[in-house]
């Protein structure tokens, strides 16, 4: 799961709570929870606690480092204490992230075929088409539906009542999915009660649409299309979730070497002998996919992919080249597309967002390294960025020289007061920042489950939620009206 | 079902077999180190397990003798030994691990709960470590990994390529443990009919759990012909060769198909040989001599499975060419 930002701002200790605004008053969306929270003893909690963490064990619900095999298949902290959410931010929410989401593909479509947007002077030309991750071979290509990002994960921050921001787009192959029902599971398993007390909007059915989404790409609409997972293989660190999905859809998890390319189509090698694929959900990045267009070095791909693709004998999702529209130089221009291409006003508004490739953007940055958060403009995972409020005069010099270095390569975003909500830590139940990832399904229609990944920074005081680097999840709840 | 999947799902069953056979094999072998005995007898007992699983030259590369620790720790514990219990149910842990999605949840958590507590059990042991309790315990993890696989999985090719690779091993092991017995344990002609000869024969039939149903069928004492008939001929012996043929037989034809022609074929051939078999004439033969035979042919089949269900394609283009037959849209 990629994407993070310190959530955390200097001198204040006033951050928006999930579960108590102003610091007292039970938010609405809490109260039942809270009744029973404040009654249930402490020990059955930790006792509920270890019981989940054996379960997860048990189950093999872990991610794992690359290269470091079986000792690493590590887990991620999961918190018994759910983020809530109101049917009437949830609203909000998914509203938002589908409008978002149609406009990204419109811009797709566009960019790939008339880039009727560089002639609107909305961005210019350059920026994408100068882009590494803009792919030429997509030019002018029929993608069915017109389609490019079949799932997408938005990251959502809240800084108040009304204050919800989208962080990030991850429009190239988006995880998390997998923990957002493996956690209701656990919920559901550990605590039946409070699913008696709440309407909870379920979100078990997330495979169940993902692939109807996925048959309606089929090439020539055809009945029963033959569809397939493409992961890298059991030790990506996501390969928890790619066999879970692959499980729950009942379609074949399939690696590189299963599948071939004969004849501009797509075969994979049964015990029965070849059969026709029509669909790949793949979760290998574009540079892996095929090495005959990209890395030739790749054994993670598929000879010839791109020639069946293009020719239009087999879909991907999410399509190759999405990676141009998830970039936050791109994404700072995503409310223009919005008013662009689907002439209506964002939903939900980006966070503030310096540009470092602009004159002035980059004097003002450059003047207030100490009190920013810069990242790089295709950097992910939490990596190569400089959080200004912690970092010492050393660091924040060392970073400068970089940006001067190539100040196109940058952007510059304010350190966010980010909402927390209770967690358990190593000292207590503490509130720990959170932020949120829903996903958007497109093809059939654009749709979401009513819920979502809320990671966690589980340290106190620790600013990054990444899995990667140390953060936690809890199950998100949707109340239902 | 894809090629690979259909290659990691009888693997899995195999090593689990295998974990499980292993388990018997040393666990007789540590109940007959029991008994009063010479050195060398003890000796000789000790080395059983490592030739039954064709690891004695590789021991001898690391010790310098046989010594029942050793071979006990190198047998269960050594990861460095493939043919050990730890690897065979490490073996069997990644290959459903690298198909959890196409098995069932509760197979991948039944097998990953085993794997979790091995290597707890790895981590914790001491020089008294209860190697029986052991093998019990792997003995019901092999046991309940198959009753779960049987309890909730589609009965579709992948459970046909789980239970092929199940009897595959087993029929293998089977052979292995009667063949080496019978050369190694045979007793000197005066201790035939002796205290010593019950036991071992007693342990041979309780390694392959067939002791209560071999007094069930013969009502009298044990002999080497009538053990050899219970593990080879009889059909109604879960773990004999003839009942493990029978399921071989059976699956290939489930699993049909024209790639597997070949493979039902051998299969067949070895299936006859087994139900229209007499033992006075394998025993005019010679046992071992049969064994050995059996042992290769075996592993021919198990070869031709290999070739036929799972390496499909490999150069495939050039398998297509020039026609496309066997593409199936």
């Amino acid at each position: 799961m990629q994407s993070a930002h310190p959530f955390f701002k200097p001198d204040s200790g006033a951050f928006f709570d999930e579960m108590r605004s102003a610091g007292e008053n039970v938010r609405s969306p809490y109260k039942i929870f809270s009744d029973w929270f404040e009654t249930v003893p402490k020990e059955i909690l930790q006792q509920k606690r270890q019981e989940a963490e054996i379960l997860f064990q048990r189950l093999g619900i872990t991610f794992s480092v690359y290269a470091e095999i079986l000792q690493n298949e590590r887990m991620i902290p999961f918190d018994i204490i759910p983020r809530i959410l109101s049917a009437r931010e949830w609203a909000r929410i998914s509203a938002g992230a589908c409008q978002r989401i149609k406009a990204i593909n419109m811009f797709l479509n566009d960019i790939y075929r008339d880039q009727e947007i560089f002639r609107a002077g909305i961005l210019p030309s350059r920026q994408v088409l100068e882009h590494p991750q803009f792919l030429p071979q997509m030019r002018g290509l029929d993608v069915p539906g017109g389609i490019y990002v079949h799932i997408a994960g938005i990251d959502i921050v809240r800084t108040g009542e009304n204050d919800f921001f989208v962080l990030e787009d991850n429009l190239r192959i988006p995880s998390g999915v997998s923990y957002m029902i493996e956690n209701r599971r656990m919920m559901m398993r550990l605590f039946p009660n409070l699913f008696t007390c709440h309407p909870i909007a379920p979100v078990e059915h997330y495979p169940q649409l993902l692939l109807d989404n996925l048959r309606a790409v089929a090439p020539g609409g055809g009945n029963d299309p033959t569809i397939v997972l493409l992961t890298p293989g059991a030790y990506n660190s996501a390969y928890f979730e790619h066999a879970f999905l692959a499980q729950q859809m009942g379609i074949e998890l399939v690696e590189g070497q299963d599948l071939f390319v004969r004849d501009r189509k797509v075969y994979m090698r049964t015990t029965m002998g070849p059969q026709r694929v029509d669909v790949i959900y793949r979760r290998v990045d574009d540079a892996f996919l095929d090495p005959l267009v990209f890395r030739p070095d790749s054994v993670l791909g598929v000879p010839g992919l791109l020639s069946a693709y293009k020719s239009g004998n087999v879909a991907l999702a999410n399509a190759i080249g999405t990676g141009v529209a998830d970039d936050k130089a791109t994404y700072v221009h995503v409310p223009e597309f919005i008013r662009f291409y689907l002439d209506e006003e964002p939903i939900l508004p980006n966070v503030q967002t310096y540009r470092l490739s602009e004159r002035e953007d980059c004097l003002y940055v450059l003047d207030h390294l100490e009190d920013l958060v810069i990242k790089e403009v295709q950097g992910s995972g939490g990596y190569g960025m400089l959080v200004g409020p912690t970092s010492t005069k050393q660091e924040i010099e060392e970073y400068r020289i970089r940006i001067l270095d190539n100040p196109a390569n940058f952007i510059a975003q304010p350190t966010l007061a980010l909402s927390t909500c209770p967690t358990f830590s190593e000292s207590g139940i503490v509130p720990c920042h959170v932020d949120l990832r829903p996903f958007v399904l497109s093809g059939r229609s654009v749709s979401m489950v009513p819920g979502g990944l809320t990671r966690v920074a589980l340290k106190e005081n620790s600013l990054v939620v990444n899995s990667s680097q140390g953060g936690g999840t809890k199950d998100t709840w949707v109340l239902e009206d | 079902m894809l090629s690979r999947t259909a290659s990691n799902v009888y693997w899995m069953s195999r090593y689990m077999e295998r974990a499980e056979n292993t388990a018997r094999i040393v666990n007789i072998v540590h109940h007959m180190s029991l008994l009063p005995k010479s050195a060398s007898e003890e000796n000789s007992e000790w080395s059983l397990p490592l030739k039954i699983t064709d690891t004695l030259d590789v021991f001898f590369d690391r010790h310098h003798s046989i010594n029942p620790p050793d071979v006990l720790d190198y047998i269960t514990m050594d990861e460095n030994n493939p043919s050990s219990i730890y690897s065979s149910i490490l073996a069997a842990r990644e290959n459903g691990r690298a198909v959890r999605g196409r098995i069932t949840s509760e197979m991948w958590e039944s097998l990953n709960a085993t794997w979790l507590e091995l290597k707890r059990i790895k981590e914790r042991r001491s020089k008294d470590f209860d190697c029986s309790r052991f093998f019990e315990w792997v003995k019901e993890r092999s046991h309940l990994f198959r009753g779960v696989t049987h309890g909730t999985i589609l009965h579709d090719a992948t459970f046909h390529f789980v239970r092929l690779g199940t009897f595959i091993e087993r029929a293998d092991s089977t052979a292995r443990i009667l063949d080496v017995k019978y050369h190694v344990l045979l007793p000197s002609l005066g201790d035939v009919g002796g205290a010593v000869d019950y036991y071992q024969w007693g342990a041979l039939l309780r390694s392959v759990s067939a002791f209560e149903s071999y007094r069930r069928v013969y009502r009298d004492v044990i002999t080497p012909f009538r053990v050899a008939e219970m593990l080879v001929l009889r059909e109604d012996m879960p773990r004999s060769l003839h009942a493990c043929l029978d399921e071989i037989q059976a699956i290939l034809g489930a699993i049909g198909g024209f790639s597997g022609v070949e493979a039902r074929r051998r299969a067949g051939e070895l299936h006859a040989s087994l139900h229209f078999a007499r033992m006075a004439s394998i025993f005019k033969f010679g046992l071992h001599e049969f064994l050995t035979d059996f042992l290769s042919r075996i592993t021919d089949l198990s070869e031709e499975i290999h070739s036929s269900f799972f390496v499909y394609g490999e150069g495939a283009a050039s398998v297509l060419e020039p026609t496309g037959i066997g593409v199936q849209e």
